[in-house]
């Protein structure tokens, strides 16, 4: 990763302040998002990192105000965009940042697709429903097909989604999401239902995108991997909160929590015959009334007493580098 | 697309052909034997070997059947024993009542079904969803020749806001296309209701409203389009049902179409109505079905492309 982008300008742009949404289900309030703080800066691409059920998918829709409603709700804290708090905005004013200024893409391309539109109007609905638009989209929704590489695109413009292949798919929905120039976009696993060679292809057209149009990017993936590829700063997620961050290198360098080292162990190291892959015993927390302290504890091999009983408070070892647990 | 549809037709030929056979054979040797019916009690067996011959029922059945199918074509199906004029044309002059009927409950079923649909399933547990729900059961549970008793017992003689019976005016349309429409409305309002749950969950609808996609066309454009694809089809089965007409409906209200024609016709042994009944309908159905997978075809572009 060059230093020009882990030097970034700087300037907040998104911040999170102690966001709680949770799920109001018959068996109980389900924690999905549990005080989750963090800022992305300008032009920055940061990569949220946990596995299922952490909360991640929750946390970005949250972000878009798009929780599964009736069941899902933000209960409390502040979502600063540019200054201004998203949860506070009325559902009209929400709907015009959506696809505008803020977007995303989700993580299965084929079933994110309408099926029943063509790829043509799905393209130029970011577009149509943010600006005044007289006569026809076509030139634009090409211009976009164009840019994110989909193969003859007068005529694709013209296709049904089932007529694309996964992969094309994602490039689609990568050209909705940048329609608009957004000032981020979140990218909620998109490469998981792709095939790896498509996968990096993806991962380099959004790199390419990125460099080219300075949004910042939230990657979510459960695959360190990807992260690495082109995220400059890592955000750790789990049982519902934020336990790490860390630029990138540094995080791959000296993992602190251990949850974190569990993580890069379990990494298959090619040419390094390990036999047994590493993995974290337990099963990941339920979200259903967590117990008060820190979430990993009864996974993890060096917890003490106060780990079961105190949640962490976040200690920053060195800039840019913090960590929720009771060992530092 | 060209293809699509000629294929449909084909079928939809063969399919007559079959039905055209099937109801030659099953009145040949299900129904009584016509001349002994038409014939009145004093007649010789001379003169119902005339009346074979006339009929041409003495020839082997194989001719008779290819007589039959002759004369099907030509539109001709033999002429009703009760009002001596061809059968056809007596089910026709009869057929406008029910086909107003039925048009006026369709129309009723469909912007009541699919508005309390939608609306429930954009709206869960709000009133008209409670109150949807509800009705829904009760119109599928309650037997049409119940409510439509127990309906003209109140608004026809206890409160004689509406009258009991006949064709004529507006109001005489009410209770039966009420009737008539009562189960389709539940059935449409459950089958539209689920099937837009499932659409709004879907990836696709929120995909929409990331792009900031308004919610009003979020629901009719992203998630009623995908919805109306399994609704499509019970729509098109309530539109035959009713236009072909009620039995129950009709001879309760003493509407004068079709379904009460069937009626009296079985009762006077009229076989040759009964017949032309038959092959009408099912002229009908097969015909909504060719219509229905055309209209399939041009919501759904999978099926225009296969």
């Amino acid at each position: 990763m060059k230093d020009k982008q882990l030097d970034t300008e700087n300037e907040e742009l998104l911040v999170l302040k102690d966001v709680k949404t949770s799920f109001f289900t018959k068996k109980g309030v389900v924690r999905a998002v549990d005080g989750v703080n963090f800022t992305i800066s300008k032009g920055e691409v940061v990569g949220l990192v946990g596995e299922s059920g952490c909360g991640k998918s929750i946390t970005s829709l949250s972000i878009m105000r798009l929780v599964p409603q009736p069941a899902g709700k933000i209960v409390s804290g502040e979502i600063l965009f540019k200054n201004e708090d998203l949860l506070k905005k009325s559902e009209d004013e929400m709907r015009r940042i959506r696809g505008d200024r803020i977007s995303m893409i989700l993580q299965d391309p084929m079933v994110s697709m309408n099926q029943l539109l063509k790829v043509g109007y799905q393209l130029g609905e970011p577009y149509r429903y943010h600006h005044k638009v007289s006569g026809s989209l076509r030139e634009m929704c090409i211009g976009l097909l164009k840019k994110v590489k989909v193969p003859a695109p007068e005529s694709r413009v013209n296709d049904y989604p089932f007529q694309f292949s996964g992969g094309m798919c994602q490039r689609a929905l990568i050209a909705m999401g940048i329609a608009n120039g957004p000032d981020l976009l979140i990218a909620d696993e998109p490469t998981t239902a792709l095939d790896v060679t498509i996968q990096a292809q993806i991962l380099k057209l959004m790199k390419d995108i990125q460099r080219e149009s300075r949004s910042s990017i939230i990657l979510i993936t459960h695959d360190l991997a990807t992260v690495a590829q082109i995220c400059s700063r890592l955000l750790v997620m789990y049982g519902g909160r934020i336990i790490e961050k860390a630029p990138v290198k540094t995080f791959y360098k000296k993992p602190a929590h251990p949850y974190s080292v569990g993580l890069i162990k379990s990494v298959p190291v090619l040419g390094r015959p390990s036999g047994r892959l590493y993995s974290i015993d337990g099963q990941p927390p339920s979200l259903l009334d967590p117990p008060s302290g820190c979430r990993f504890a009864p996974r993890c091999t060096q917890a003490k007493k106060p780990c079961f009983e105190i949640y962490p408070p976040e200690t920053i070892l060195e800039e840019g580098h913090k960590v929720s647990c009771w060992l530092y | 697309m060209q293809g699509y549809i000629l294929k449909r037709v084909l079928i939809a030929i063969v399919t007559m052909f079959v039905v055209l056979t099937v109801v030659f054979f099953v009145f040949r040797m299900g129904a009584a034997d016509p001349v002994s019916i038409m014939l009145p009690p004093d007649a010789t067996p001379k003169d119902a070997q005339k009346l074979t011959k006339k009929f041409g029922l003495d020839k082997p059945l194989i001719v008779q059947y290819g007589n039959f199918l002759k004369n099907a074509i030509r539109g001709d199906f033999g002429a009703s024993f009760r009002y001596s004029e061809p059968a056809l044309t007596v089910l026709f002059s009869r057929f406008p009542a029910s086909l107003e009927l039925g048009l006026v409950a369709f129309l009723m079923a469909l912007s009541i079904g699919l508005s309390i649909g939608i609306i429930s399933a954009v709206k869960p547990d709000s009133f008209i969803d409670r109150f949807g729900r509800v009705f829904a059961l009760g119109g599928m549970s309650v037997p049409s020749f119940w409510a439509g008793v127990m309906l003209i017992l109140f608004f026809g003689v206890t409160l004689r806001w509406l009258p009991i019976a006949g064709r004529g005016s507006l109001l005489n349309f009410i209770m039966p296309a009420f009737c008539l429409s009562l189960f389709p409305i539940a059935l449409l309002t459950r089958l539209s209701r689920s099937a837009m749950l499932d659409a709004l969950k879907s990836d696709y609808v929120v995909m929409a409203r990331i792009k900031g996609v308004p919610e009003i066309r979020v629901i009719l454009i992203h998630a009623f389009k995908n919805a109306s694809i399994s609704v499509v089809t019970v729509i098109f089965g309530i539109f035959q049902a009713m236009i072909l007409g009620s039995v129950v409906i009709e001879n309760i209200f003493s509407w004068p179409g079709i379904g009460r024609l069937v009626l009296t016709s079985f009762f006077f042994r009229d076989y040759p109505v009964v017949q032309v009944y038959v092959l009408f309908v099912t002229f009908l159905v097969v015909m909504f079905y060719l219509l229905l997978d055309i209209v399939y075809a041009y919501i759904d572009p999978r099926i225009r492309y296969q």
